[in-house]
């Protein structure tokens, strides 16, 4: 029944989304005000509607359903009642479903929190959202049904894969789709905008604070899938430029170059059409992420389990959304009128810049994940892509980004002295060359990487510390805006000290140890206690204690273990890891081996800086939190002497 | 008493737990290993490098190239002895040819156009606004650097 | 002007096509670069016989070189295909068998050379009784050194070896009656009558 009864709420959501995606949007045009008020309750229906089928879904998770095909395949009785629930969107079915609920859930909050936008935008920007869900729904109800019945019922289910029986996966799929599906936002903005013929200030400043938001969410994502991969899988490894992780990567490059964008549009009234096509292209790449993934066209540990039907489903979709968004953009874009003025040396052209750099990176991203799909397609050959190409290519890029992000920051509107602003960031400059070059011998060997590293981190930290210095001792209140882009910069740092630091440091010993034995990592002693037989919810697992030394005092003890899962044959690394406030310890516990001696294979790491990554990210999340909930963007809050100029600027 | 000094000294080998040796048998060889196996592609798990990959191919692969660094092989003799049994998939760094010319000059030449592009963009935007611009409509924007 | 606006719109166009031919190709399969080059040289021990076996011995004929294990799976799916084209056909089947003692034989403590190369005879010889015996001789490759050679990754694999000893062509995965039609028999025609 529960089953059933979900279905039937996604078919009946699916019929709002095409009443959404089709009356609003007709009324806009013909200026029906009946049909363009239809919107927003339409928004709001279509989400309670697909809350119940998500419910009933979870439902049959949480009840043990096996009749349900979805269910049986991916959770199992043995499952702990919280991985019952992530496994709801474990699977391609069911993480379809998620996407759609968010998507639903943003049409509704933009519905909700669009009191001050004039009715006929509300209608395009709903329906628009509305015709994305329609496609999505659609995919889900024709090929990827998790509501599918399975006869005959087996008693239990397969398990989920051990590997995804983590916190982490309780959050880092709905934050990532958070995200990807926030994208849709700015996308929704951009094609209403063209099609009313209404591209200026206004448009940009609704547009910004569901961008930095839907960004800030991605970042959230992507972190946590890269701290994710690095305690869980074993190694510590954090990135690998696998095909997935770049499908992500993607639209939060040109998510980042959107916000920046949205900036100058907002403030200026220029670079309208490259904004509006950032927007279409963030959503389109994380369109294209949706299929690359699903489609069986890369291999990737991230693969769901592929059927070419879906991908061509997928391919037919994104072609219609995105052909259809930039025939939109090369009918209307071209009448679009220029804006403000703007100098060679401007906050304007840093910022065009900082686009610039970031598609242009996001070119290398793509280019590097497809080339071995081009170069099958043409029967040239089969060839592979990986972490040395991305490393080389891509890193040169950031450079110069991390460079300018200083002055683009203090470089004034319109036009820039370039020898103020050299007299202003001398002395950053001087201290952040000094600490580059010194920093190093403290922690190991001096390499001109790790000294270019430490001065673009300590040139951008401090940067941002001189900058909020120079600004609190001024008056007047300071919003959110400030805090968030200072906060997310000076987080985009200590990344890349972070960064920096665990790959120039870094040190792995791969060892046997027998109970007594020890390795030693400066300043750091490993000892090998002892070894015993734990037993888990559904598993059985072989644990070490493993003791941690400084100055021969016992700091830590770290438990690695090795699991059996009994409904899977593989087994997994768990690994044990020491966070500290500049270093993580990790230890990794590997075979039996023989001998005469009970003695184990293990992996000891030194990882210096790497809770640096993760604090990183978070403090880009917190930044751009702060600065979407600035009060500029709230109701009401708007200076007269902005919505005039704005006004004039869009006349212009 | 010569016999007490050797019990002592026999007893203190085998009582003493003792530092934990490395895993490989020949650290050198080792290093050399990994810094060319993570370049190296694993067929079976074909999304892990052939230094991480626990598949049994991967395996029998780390040790053929241990091998052949033992015979003072160069890195790009054994890349080379691997890409003639499997191909260029093997090499998760693509080698420069016209092949790969696309992929490898590709990003440099996105940067040059796009910077030119930007270069032109701002020129040719300074000219056509001098061309229409008015005094009287420009934008009354504050233009002082907002902090 | 007008026209740099479709910039986006056309490469967006060439990278459907892109994709779309993308779906119907396989980007874990990798073809051999073996084709078209010498059968590698290798001398290994016969499962049933004293003298060791070369791919030199088969020089003047066109020769089907099949790589299997008793372990592998997917080996059982072509094998009464293989044995039924032994009966019907003139070209000889080698078969290769790979790594046939696993770790897991090993659980027990390390085995001596000799050792696993009898135990592999014993099973391979049983395994060939029960199911059928397409090949004309088949040679055991215990560490999988000369599967490297040849670029094995997965079983099972079968290459087509023509009169001089050339790899002609490679195919990777068990074989299919389509595979065998439409492919294998007219090179098998082909190389014979060069």
């Amino acid at each position: 029944m529960i089953p059933e009864l979900g279905q039937f709420a996604l078919i009946l959501a699916t019929m709002l989304a095409l009443l959404l995606g089709i009356l609003p949007l007709w009324g806009a045009v013909n200026r029906n005000i009946v049909w363009q008020s239809l919107a927003r309750p339409a928004a709001f229906l279509q989400f309670a509607l697909v809350v119940l089928s998500f419910a009933c879904l979870a439902a049959s998770f949480l009840s043990n359903d096996f009749s349900v095909k979805y269910v049986a395949e991916h959770s199992n009785r043995l499952l702990p009642r919280a991985y019952q629930f992530a496994a709801v969107w474990g699977g391609h079915e069911g993480s379809l479903l998620l996407w759609v609920l968010m998507l639903t859930g943003w049409t509704a909050a933009v519905a909700l929190f669009s009191q001050s936008l004039p009715l006929n935008m509300v209608a395009r920007v709903l329906g628009v959202l509305g015709l994305v869900a329609v496609g999505f729904m659609a995919f889900i109800l024709i090929t990827s049904n998790p509501f599918d019945r399975l006869f005959p019922i087996p008693a239990d289910g397969r398990d989920l894969n051990p590997l995804l029986q983590d916190p982490g996966l309780v959050i880092h799929p709905p934050m990532l789709y958070m995200g990807y599906v926030g994208m849709s936002v700015a996308f929704a903005f951009a094609i209403a905008a063209l099609i009313s013929g209404r591209l200026d200030a206004a448009w940009a400043r609704w547009s910004r604070p569901w961008t930095v938001i839907a960004w800030s969410f991605l970042t959230f994502g992507i972190g946590l899938g890269s701290w994710w991969a690095y305690y869980e899988l074993g190694w510590g490894g954090w990135w690998f430029w696998d095909p997935v992780e770049n499908a992500s990567l993607m639209p939060w490059l040109v998510g980042t170059a959107l916000i920046h964008s949205l900036m100058v549009t907002e403030k200026r009234g220029s670079f309208k059409a490259w904004t509006v096509l950032l927007a279409i292209a963030a959503f389109s790449l994380s369109l294209l992420g949706t299929f690359l993934v699903r489609s069986g066209v890369l291999t990737s540990v991230h693969a769901f389990a592929t059927d070419p039907a879906r991908g061509i489903f997928v391919l037919c979709f994104l072609a219609i959304v995105i052909g259809a968004s930039l025939t939109l953009f090369a009918w209307r874009a071209p009448a679009v009128t220029l804006g403000g003025s703007m100098g060679l040396v401007s906050r304007e052209s840093f910022l065009l810049l900082n686009s610039v750099l970031l598609v242009v990176a996001t070119g290398a991203v793509l280019l590097g994940t497809l080339y071995p799909l081009i170069i099958d397609a043409l029967n040239l050959g089969k060839l592979s892509v990986g972490p040395p190409y991305f490393n080389l290519v891509f890193a040169p890029l950031m450079v110069p980004l991390l460079f300018v992000l200083v002055p683009g920051t203090v470089a004034h509107w319109r036009e820039a002295r370039l020898n103020d602003m050299v007299l202003r960031l001398r002395w950053i400059a001087l201290a952040a060359f000094l600490l580059a070059i010194g920093l190093p011998f403290l922690f190991g060997e001096w390499s001109a990487g790790t000294a270019l590293g430490v001065f673009l981190g300590m040139w951008v930290a401090l940067g941002s510390l001189q900058h909020v210095v120079e600004r609190i001792r001024k008056p007047g209140r300071i919003g959110g805006s400030f805090w968030g882009m200072h906060l997310a910069h000076f987080g985009m740092a200590v990344l890349v000290l972070g960064i920096t630091g665990v790959k120039s440091f870094e040190v792995e010993r791969d060892v046997r140890m027998a109970l007594g034995d020890t390795v030693t990592i400066a300043p750091y002693t490993f000892r090998l206690a002892d070894m015993v037989d734990v037993k888990g919810p559904n598993y059985k697992a072989m644990q070490a204690h493993v003791e941690v030394l400084k100055n021969d005092q016992v700091i830590e003890v770290l438990y690695p273990e090795k699991r059996r899962y009994f409904s899977s044959a593989m087994p997994m690394t768990e690994a044990a890891i020491d966070s500290g406030v500049l270093r993580d310890l990790y230890v990794s516990l590997g075979d039996p081996l023989p001998g005469d001696t009970p003695s184990w294979s293990m992996r000891v790491y030194y990882k210096p800086f790497v809770p640096w990554l993760w604090a990183g990210v978070l403090m880009m999340v917190f930044g751009g939190v702060l600065a979407a909930l600035d009060r500029r963007y709230r109701r009401g809050s708007v200076s007269p002497l902005q919505t005039a100029g704005e006004a004039l600027s869009s006349a212009s | 008493m010569k016999w007490m000094l050797g019990f002592a000294m026999l007893m203190a080998c085998v009582v003493r737990a003792g530092d934990a040796p490395p895993m490989a048998e020949d650290p050198q060889v080792e290093a050399r290993l990994v810094v060319i196996a993570e370049e190296l592609r694993c067929l079976v798990c074909q999304n892990e490098s052939l230094a991480s990959s626990h598949a049994e191919l991967a395996e029998d692969l780390r040790r053929e190239v241990r091998k052949l660094i033992r015979e003072d092989k160069s890195d790009a003799e054994i890349k080379t002895y691997l890409v003639d049994r499997y191909g260029d998939f093997v090499l998760y760094r693509p080698q420069v040819k016209p092949l790969t010319w696309p992929l490898w000059f590709g990003p440099f030449l996105m940067l040059l156009l796009a910077v030119w592009g930007l270069w032109r963009y701002l020129r040719l935007r300074k000219n056509a606004l001098l061309a229409q611009a008015e005094p009287q409509h420009e934008p009354i924007v504050d233009t002082r650097a907002k902090d | 002007m007008n026209k740099k606006f479709l910039i986006p719109l056309g490469l967006f166009a060439a990278l459907v096509v892109f994709l779309a031919v993308g779906l119907t190709r396989d980007p874990r399969e990798i073809p051999s670069p073996l084709v078209g080059k010498p059968a590698p040289d290798f001398s290994l021990p016969v499962l049933a016989g004293d003298k060791p076996f070369s791919p030199a011995d088969m020089n003047g004929k066109v020769w089907l070189f099949n790589v299997w294990a008793t372990w592998c799976v997917a080996c059982r799916e072509e094998h009464p295909l293989l044995v039924e084209f032994s009966k019907n056909s003139k070209v000889p089947v080698v078969g290769l068998s790979y790594k046939e003692i696993q770790p897991q034989d090993m659980a027990n403590g390390p085995m001596k050379d000799a050792e696993k190369l009898q135990l592999a005879r014993e099973r391979s010889l049983r395994f060939l009784q029960r199911q059928g015996n397409p090949y004309s001789l088949s040679v055991l490759d215990l560490d999988g050194r000369v599967g490297i050679d040849y670029g094995v990754y997965g079983v099972p694999e079968t290459y087509l070896i023509d009169k001089q000893g050339v790899i002609r062509y490679k195919r990777v995965g068990p074989l299919t009656p389509q595979i065998l039609q439409d492919t294998l028999l007219p090179l098998i025609q082909k190389w014979e009558a060069s």
